[in-house]
């Protein structure tokens, strides 16, 4: 059947048809959508969200040592935070085929930074795979997992925002039954990495990149789609399909398996063209290894190294002659010079009070990996670093650290209940440990929002959709020996301010607990809105300082949106006319 | 070989921008062409700006439009119309909601929406239809139902047939708003 599927959802298809058993991840945009899919056949592959990435992936390799066909899917950092179990599964191999699927994000749409993560396929000696459209992601995991199985490696499926978020058509298939050994079977040498163990897999190893060299001369993975031959071009991924637009008269190299290179056919190819291209988003990958070769192509020289492709970034840097009667050249105000219309907290969102609060407090704010990051956005500013998931903590210890006294009091880290999961726990333990005095404020919106809604330890059920004892932050803050754990409804404004200062004055470490769930959550029931009354509006714009979409600049007085509003009723507390009110009349 | 078309969707996050995609790319999927769609989840979708790609043709390679190729720009914001202008072909062509939506520095009284939008839209010498999607949805039953509205207006300016598009909204809205998206549809359809 012919379905317009999108590079996730044809993984998560891909790991029901080719028989994948154990499935596991943490959300991250842009990978989030394969558990979330994969959820559909909970009948035949068992799936799972795990705390964090790394657990993911151990997860994924018990399962695999067990002779399960596996699947880890994360997005691009996640493979930092699983990079120690990841780097040493090399050694050991699998048993069951296990796929790992690194989920980039040139241009950074939804993450902090556009690592390559290519690079991990030769940091780890284990071979990767690349699809340029859906269907292609969807074979791939059969291809990857039958790889991982004859080399004895675990595999790399890399994907990239416009793989993973585009939807092509695909042709969906019945699935195979793999079957599962009933006992595990004993093989210290191989799962044990102790020093005496891994100094005899090292070599393993190294014979085993040889043979897939070997491999991927021959795999159809790898081919050549013969054109015209003053103009040749080795590409993968996504780039592909803008080269093959931007040049359809050029013969391609197209490579699906990225690493370990073919070698020969890529001699074989750059000796019958004239000019050679390497088109390769980010970093110069393919190029360098390319050029090492002996072989003089273009690539980095002309194309950037930064953010994601499109054909016109082809045409501006590779074709000579820019056709500039493509363009629309338009009298209009330069697209830069518009309001920009930045993302922002959704209306009744409760972390905005506690961003609100933070600003009026005027203390130092470390933040972390979540929906609210916007809390640096203005008019709230209330955040004064980002760096990764679960940094928040001790990134706090550390300011306090380097400033010493004068940051007595001033030091607030500011994580979400999933990211405190994640990696928070640690650094909390760190701050007892070591008897900081920092404030941390978990902000509890009792889901994991920003990928968009997934459930985690502390909401008591599954992605299978059973139910599960929840994890409870005020115990796990105290057993970890934090003394002063406090709760705070932070659409309350008074409270919430109060309870934070008190926290700060306090010469120890306080976890905050802002409780409140996501407005945007299904349980939550939305309140009637408020209005302004334009009587009693005296125009002062401290309901704006809120930052809230549902509210906005009238004339000569502020306006509520009522198709907006959640009816939250933080704006309420801070103006100082009591000029906003349900009595009045609505809108509509 | 038919030509690929571009068409370009722009709105504010909430605004139902990529149900609307969805429903013309499955549309062209059931008229046989060959689909790509493209857009970006995750952080875009907080109420900032939200831009989808849908391309269709005999064989289609990239997914995404790229500046200059856009055949038809369908705004749900009239800013957004104007914000990606530039994505339009010569002869492109713009389908915009008459709505404004201030973006939150506006909201804050930062900076000003500029009161000449759709002069300025004019002044470009594209084609444009103006749709007030936003009365017509709110008379079929619900705002919700912008998109469907914009689709209906979308449909005159495409090979592609208003019963395939009708089809496919009814399989895509929740059960419930199949007659309200039907009217919002027909209004749409109707008002070009």
């Amino acid at each position: 059947m012919k379905e317009l599927l999108s590079g996730n959802e044809a993984i998560a298809r891909g790991a029901y048809e080719y028989g994948v058993n154990v499935a596991t991840a943490y959300p991250g945009t842009p990978s989030t959508e394969i558990l979330e899919n994969i959820v559909n056949y909970k009948e035949d592959i068992y799936c799972e969200w795990s705390p964090n990435e790394k657990v993911s992936m151990e997860v994924a390799i018990g399962s695999a040592f067990a002779g399960a066909r596996s699947l880890v899917a994360m997005k691009h950092v996640g493979l930092n935070v699983a990079a120690d179990p990841f780097m040493t599964l090399s050694y050991t191999g699998i048993k069951g085929g296990l796929v790992i699927v690194s989920a980039d994000d040139p241009s950074m749409h939804s993450s902090q930074n556009e690592q390559d993560n290519r690079h991990y396929a030769r940091f780890a000696k284990v071979p990767m795979l690349e699809p340029s459209n859906s269907q292609e992601a969807k074979d791939m995991v059969g291809d990857a997992l039958e790889i991982s199985e004859e080399f004895d490696t675990p595999i790399i499926l890399r994907t990239t925002t416009r793989i993973s978020h585009a939807k092509t058509i695909v042709e969906t298939g019945e699935r195979e039954e793999k079957e599962v050994p009933e006992e595990f079977e004993k093989d210290p040498d191989k799962f044990v990495m102790v020093p005496a163990n891994a100094k005899k897999r090292h070599p393993v190893i190294e014979e085993r990149m040889d043979k897939l060299k070997e491999f991927a001369e021959k795999t159809s993975l790898n081919n050549i789609e013969w054109n015209e031959k003053d103009i040749g071009i080795i590409t993968g991924g996504v780039a592909y399909n803008y080269a093959k637009e931007v040049f359809p008269e050029a013969s391609v190299l197209k490579l699906g398996l990225t690493h370990p290179l073919p070698e020969k056919m890529i001699k074989d190819f750059a000796n019958e063209v004239e000019t050679l291209y390497v088109i390769e988003e980010l970093d110069p990958f393919l190029e360098d290894q390319i050029k090492a070769m002996g072989i003089d192509v273009i690539g980095k020289d002309k194309l950037p190294v930064t953010f994601e492709y499109n054909t016109k970034v082809l045409r501006d840097n590779l074709i000579e002659e820019d056709n500039d009667e493509k363009e629309t050249e338009v009298a209009t105000e330069e697209a830069e010079d518009l309001p920009q219309r930045p993302p922002a907290l959704c209306s009744g969102c409760p972390h905005r009070s506690v961003f609100y609060t933070l600003n009026k407090l005027g203390v130092t704010v470390t933040g972390d990996i979540g929906c609210y990051a916007l809390g640096v956005v203005p008019p709230l500013s209330a955040m004064d670093s980002v760096v990764c998931m679960g940094a928040s903590i001790g990134t706090a210890h550390g300011v306090e650290l380097a400033l010493g006294e004068s940051a007595k009091g001033k030091v607030v880290g500011v994580i979400g209940d999933s990211t405190f999961m994640h990696s928070g726990i640690n650094g909390l333990l760190d701050i007892v440990y070591n008897k900081g005095a920092s404030t941390i404020v978990i902000l509890d919106n009792r889901i994991t929002a920003m990928t968009g809604h997934q459930e985690n330890p502390t909401t008591g059920k599954t992605l299978m959709g059973e139910k599960t004892p929840k994890i409870d932050l005020e115990e796990l803050s105290q057993a970890l020996g934090v003394n002063s754990v406090r709760v705070v409804d932070p659409y309350k404004l008074d409270e919430t301010e109060k309870t934070i200062q008190e926290e700060l004055d306090k010469d120890e470490i306080s976890v905050v607990i802002a409780r409140r769930a996501c407005a945007l959550l299904k349980s939550v029931k939305i309140e009637p809105p408020y209005t302004v009354d334009t009587e009693k509006c005296i125009n002062c714009g401290q309901c704006l300082e809120l930052g809230c979409p549902a509210i906005s600049q009238g004339d000569g007085h502020a306006v509520i949106d009522d198709y907006l509003c959640t009816g939250c009723g933080v704006c309420v507390q801070v103006c100082p006319v009591d000029a906003i009110t349900k009595d009045g009349d609505s809108n509509e | 070989m038919s030509k690929t078309v571009n068409i370009m969707l722009a709105g504010v996050g909430g605004q139902g921008v990529l149900l609307a995609s969805e429903v013309i790319s499955k549309s062209a999927l059931k008229e046989g062409y060959d689909v790509k769609k493209s857009e970006v989840h995750g952080m875009a979708q907080r109420g900032g700006s939200v831009v989808s790609n849908v391309r269709f043709g005999e064989k289609v390679y990239s997914p995404l439009i790229a500046e200059g190729e856009a055949d038809i720009l369908l705004a749900f914001e009239k800013l957004e119309a104007l914000r990606w202008i530039k994505y339009l072909n010569k002869d492109g062509i713009i389908i915009t909601n008459t709505q404004r939506i201030d973006p939150l520095p506006v909201a804050n009284g930062k900076v000003d929406y500029p009161d000449d939008v759709m002069e300025q839209l004019e002044n470009t010498g594209h084609k444009i239809i103006s749709v007030d999607a936003l009365t017509a949805a709110r008379e079929a039953g619900t705002q919700k139902a912008i998109n469907t509205v914009l689709l209906g207006a979308l449909v005159n300016y495409t090979d592609m047939s208003a019963e395939v598009f009708e089809e496919v909204i009814k399989e895509s809205v929740p059960a419930k708003t199949v007659d309200i998206n039907t009217e919002a549809f027909q209004a749409g359809l109707n008002s070009v």
